[in-house]
């Protein structure tokens, strides 16, 4: 949990006043320009009115460099960043051909398959000159291929359920799966911290939606309990079905949801459950197959699991595992499986290649080396931030680590500082994240060597000193005292 | 008897008009005279307060107990979480084996591939594969990030320039997934309260954006432009609030669910009469239609600003995967913000990004494609004009070339059924791999069902002869 010093708060929310106030004098000096020039809409009414995009035009677009970083390379555990440059104070920005080799902290890469392999990177391009790039046709016409049928066993045994249907992009899979799954009539309970594709397919299927907080199993037994008593609102006839929506790890915080009593609360009052892992599929667990294998979890408890290989993999596109009942129904109704593209061979073949490397079906134990290594980066980098003093969120073994910043200044200060030193860091703020949390969110690979991890933490520690996020207590140097004193004895 | 009661009214009365009389009644406090009614009037006042300051009744509310909300739960039955398969329902997909260009191999056997919306019959061309393995060698498969995170590769901005170049436009915005553009631009614009006017036969896509965005959605007959201008005089007569809302059309340019084509300089005209702004859907036409194959705007000779905003995915004549958004710069630069198919999600994968690059290179060396392509549309319909028992209903230049029923059997799922019969006939006993265009459950579009063929450049002139063959021999048989 975060908590906030009331210091802090105070200042954030003043610095956000101030650019608020600066906002709206340009405003105001624009409006009065701008009754000078003639208006060229002729009759249209405008496409963003008043305060719509107060906050991109004047808050936004100050610290634009910051996001949106070109590459020109592979996001591996170093990264080529293209520098741009600006004339007109961030409104516009231009590439150079100038290229900075950065420490790659900002990419999901979990287990390193993100540039190319050994392994995976011969057999894709094999499957590229046999299959094409597309097949230009939905899955249920000629978009079926002996590749996407094989992948779909191969995810279904690697999940741990007995089928898996296959979608070309991550959040088309939930905004088309949801609404096939419930309609009117039905409720949704999802976490107050779920991801914008959840609650697109959850708000585009028609289902009543209801709110629980943030990885609290009693909180949502009193939801419940309350919605199974009242019913539907207004006809307080019973409810249809009702479907709990939680993800394996919250990309934002950095930590796990607490399975166990989740779905123990869920069997208690009959509601259906549906997990997202589209982070810790791959990156958590002894052999990689997730959140449910870390917390001792039986994947038939889970009624639908859904993940995606952006991450892990290093590919794109999603998947749903469930029982063979669950996706014979899918895919006699899911629109995105009668409408849309099928996934691309040669990303469906680095999957396949990628899953036998991390099950150790491609006789080496490299599989078993990138689970053990994303582990032990992951632990480490977090345990030497918090002895630097930085507040730092999420659950041991998570690889996401957000590190608060609060201020709206030390956002664009934190990332052009590291970027000035050669190291590549994500900085988050509203919208994705509430107003005063602002964050830094660091993601681990399992490419990353010690060096480079001391590097980054160097880096780090310099930066933090200069822009003033060290809000906790620097630990003192325990460890070498304890060594010392060992010795002695 | 009655005297006396009249006596003890009598006397009664005097007493209470001496009272009346006392004079202390008749003092004159204020200035106003104090009579006996005033006695009266006080006290009917004071029996109205005490009743008006009495509480009404209502029953008393209980909320449910702990034991109460248990009984419910326990009570409580969901119903299952998928329906039971209905045999009906199922539908087999052929699984192929290789690429799918004009010739591929399907279940074992090689037949003739219409299956695929190849037009440009770009699939398994040299320069394009040897574009994607240069690209796979040097950024590797998925690019692992949001555009916003270290996710833009230099390829994703030379291929926005590249297509905005190409259709003539300031600039353009990459999507990661065909069907997600559609339903990402349609909400990032049109908010609560705006009005949209959108045709019936929009594909699923389009009519989840329309969902998503909770404006207020009239639809209007199938490609019907007196329909249309009916509904937008309707929809802008008399009503002034009118002008301060945003106003859209939402048309596809090469209907999926029925192959029309619409008249863009018709709407055009439209637009330009009630204010309306236009957002055209380029899937099928984009790399199709028009001279050079700059689309549906080229082909009518509309100058290209005066569509507002136009998409279109890269999963059919480009032969790759993804869509794009383009029109003027304020239109692109908003959606890099609040389009969230483009903010929340991983970007598309460079080789695909390559592929695209590779593929418009290719449609403006060679655009002599296009003309092969009319060719073989004009032949397929020549072919398949006196088919026993169904009709071509598309429009003569689309590229999908659209069967339907001459007489329907009453329901969508009967008339579906005989024509996956006809389909299934025609690929294993002809070889000729033909897909009919079945329908989602939550697709909400009533046009009549059918039989799509997609035509490619790639097809030789026996390949169309030999599907016409197939057909006119098979629907005799099934719809004698």
């Amino acid at each position: 949990m975060v908590r906030l010093p009331y210091l802090t708060a105070l200042t954030t929310l003043f610095s956000y006043g101030l650019l608020f106030a600066f906002g709206q004098m340009r405003d105001f000096f624009r409006k009065i320009l701008d009754l000078w020039k003639s208006k060229n809409l002729q009759g249209y009414a405008p496409i963003c009115l008043g305060l719509e995009d107060f906050y991109t035009r004047r808050l936004y677009l100050r610290i634009q460099d910051c996001f949106n970083r070109p590459i020109a390379g592979a996001p591996d555990a170093w990264i080529d960043v293209v520098e741009r440059y600006s004339k007109d104070s961030n409104k516009t920005l231009h590439r150079t051909s100038k290229i900075n080799k950065c420490i790659n902290l900002g990419s999901y890469n979990y287990l390193g398959f993100a540039a190319a392999d050994e392994y995976c990177t011969p057999r894709v391009i094999e499957s590229l000159k046999q299959y094409s790039p597309s097949t230009c046709s939905a899955r249920v016409d000629g978009g079926t291929t002996k590749l996407h049928a094989e992948l779909e066993e191969v995810v279904a045994r690697f999940v741990g359920k007995p089928a898996a249907i296959l979608f070309g992009m991550g959040y088309a899979t939930n905004s088309a799966i949801i609404p096939a799954l419930i309609g009117k009539g039905g409720l949704i309970i999802s976490d107050s911290l779920n991801h914008n594709s959840i609650v697109n397919g959850a708000r585009g299927s028609g289902a009543t939606v209801r709110v629980f907080q943030h990885n609290s199993a009693a909180h949502l037994e009193e939801v419940l309990r309350e919605q199974i008593a009242e019913g539907q609102p207004r006809t307080h006839r019973p409810w249809k079905k009702i479907i709990v929506i939680i993800e394996g790890i919250y990309s934002m915080e950095g930590e796990l949801c607490k399975l166990p009593e989740i779905i123990a609360v869920c069997k208690k009052y009959k509601a259906y459950t549906y997990l997202d892992e589209a982070h810790s599929i791959g990156a958590i667990g002894k052999s990689g197959r997730g959140v449910c294998e870390l917390l001792g979890v039986d994947t038939a408890d889970m009624d639908i699991m859904m993940g995606t290989f952006t991450k892990s993999f290093g590919s794109c596109g999603g998947y749903i595992a469930a029982s063979k009942e669950i996706i014979q129904h899918l895919k006699n109704t899911c629109p995105a499986h009668f409408y849309a593209t099928s996934m691309s061979p040669p990303a469906a073949q680095q999957v396949i290649s990628a899953i036998k490397v991390v099950l150790g079906e491609d006789g080496s134990n490299r599989g078993a080396q990138k689970l053990a290594q994303i582990r032990d980066n992951s632990n480490f980098f977090r345990s030497e931030l918090h002895k630097m003093g930085f507040e730092v969120l999420g659950d041991n073994d998570s690889p996401v680590m957000p590190i608060m910043l609060y201020n709206p200044a030390k956002i664009p200060a934190f990332s052009r500082e590291c970027l000035r030193r050669n190291l590549a860091v994500v900085t988050v703020a509203f919208p994705a994240t509430p107003l005063l949390l602002a964050r830094a969110r660091i993601c681990i690979s399992a490419s990353h060597t010690r060096e480079d991890m001391i590097k980054a933490l160097e880096v780090i520690s310099k930066v933090g000193d200069l822009v003033g996020i060290k809000y906790f207590p620097v630990e003192p140097q325990k460890h070498l005292t304890d060594k010392i004193q060992k010795k002695l004895e | 008897m009655a005297s006396s009661a009249m006596l003890v009214t009598t006397a009664a009365l005097d007493w209470v008009s001496a009272a009346f009389d006392a004079p202390l009644a008749r003092a004159v406090v204020f200035g106003i005279h104090i009579d006996g009614h005033l006695v009266v009037e006080l006290l009917l006042i004071a029996v109205i307060l005490f009743q008006l300051s009495r509480k009404s009744y209502k029953p008393p509310k209980k909320p449910l107990t702990e034991k109460e909300i248990d009984d419910l739960c326990e009570e409580w039955v969901p119903e299952p979480l998928c329906p039971p398969i209905s045999e009906e329902k199922q539908f087999h997909t052929p699984t192929l084996e290789s690429a799918a260009a004009p010739h591929t191999i399907v279940d074992g056997k090689e037949v003739v591939n219409f299956a695929s919306a190849n037009y440009l019959g770009l699939i398994g061309h040299e320069k394009i594969i040897d574009s994607c393995i240069g690209s796979l060698e040097k950024y590797g498969v998925g690019s692992c990030g949001p555009r916003a995170f270290y996710g833009t590769i230099d390829v994703h901005l030379d291929c926005e320039k590249k297509i905005a170049n190409f259709l003539g436009t300031p600039d353009s915005i990459l999507y990661s997934y065909g069907i997600s553009t559609i339903f990402s631009v349609i909400p990032a614009f049109c908010k609560k309260g705006d009005i949209i006017v959108a045709d019936e036969g929009v594909h699923w896509g389009i009519q989840n954006g329309l969902y998503l965005s909770r404006s207020t959605v009239v639809y209007f007959k199938h490609n019907d432009m007196a329909s249309l201008e009916s509904t937008l005089e309707k929809l802008t007569r008399g009503n002034k609030r009118a002008e301060k809302l945003r106003r859209y059309i939402v048309v596809e340019a090469v209907y999926q669910n029925s192959g029309q084509v619409a008249p863009l300089d018709e709407i055009i005209r439209l637009k330009e009469k009630y204010r309306f702004r236009v957002i055209l859907d380029e899937n099928h036409s984009f790399g199709v239609l028009g001279n050079s194959g700059r689309g549906l705007a080229e082909y009518y000779g509309v100058p290209i600003e005066k569509i507002d905003i136009i998409t279109a995915g890269m999963g059919n004549a480009l032969a790759t995967d993804g869509g794009f958004c383009t029109g003027s710069v304020r239109v692109v630069d908003h959606q890099r913000l609040s389009s969230s198919g483009y903010v929340f999600s991983a970007s598309l994968p460079p080789y695909l990004a390559t592929a695209a690059i590779s593929a418009v290179d290719y449609l403006e060396e060679n655009p002599s494609i296009l003309a092969t392509l009319k060719n073989n549309i004009a032949l397929l319909r020549k072919g398949l004009s006196d088919v026993a028992g169904l009709e071509v209903s598309s429009s003569p230049q689309s590229p999908i070339v659209f069967l339907k029923l001459k007489k329907s059997r009453g329901s969508q799922d009967k008339d579906l059924r005989v024509l996956e019969k006809i389909v299934s006939r025609a690929l294993h006993e002809d070889s000729v791999f033909l897909v009919t265009s079945k329908r989602s459950t939550l697709d909400k579009c009533r046009l009549p069902v059918g039989i799509r063929i997609f035509v490619s450049a790639g097809h030789s002139e026996s390949d169309i002869l030999k599907a016409v063959d197939s057909l006119k021999r098979v629907a005799a048989l099934e719809l004698e």
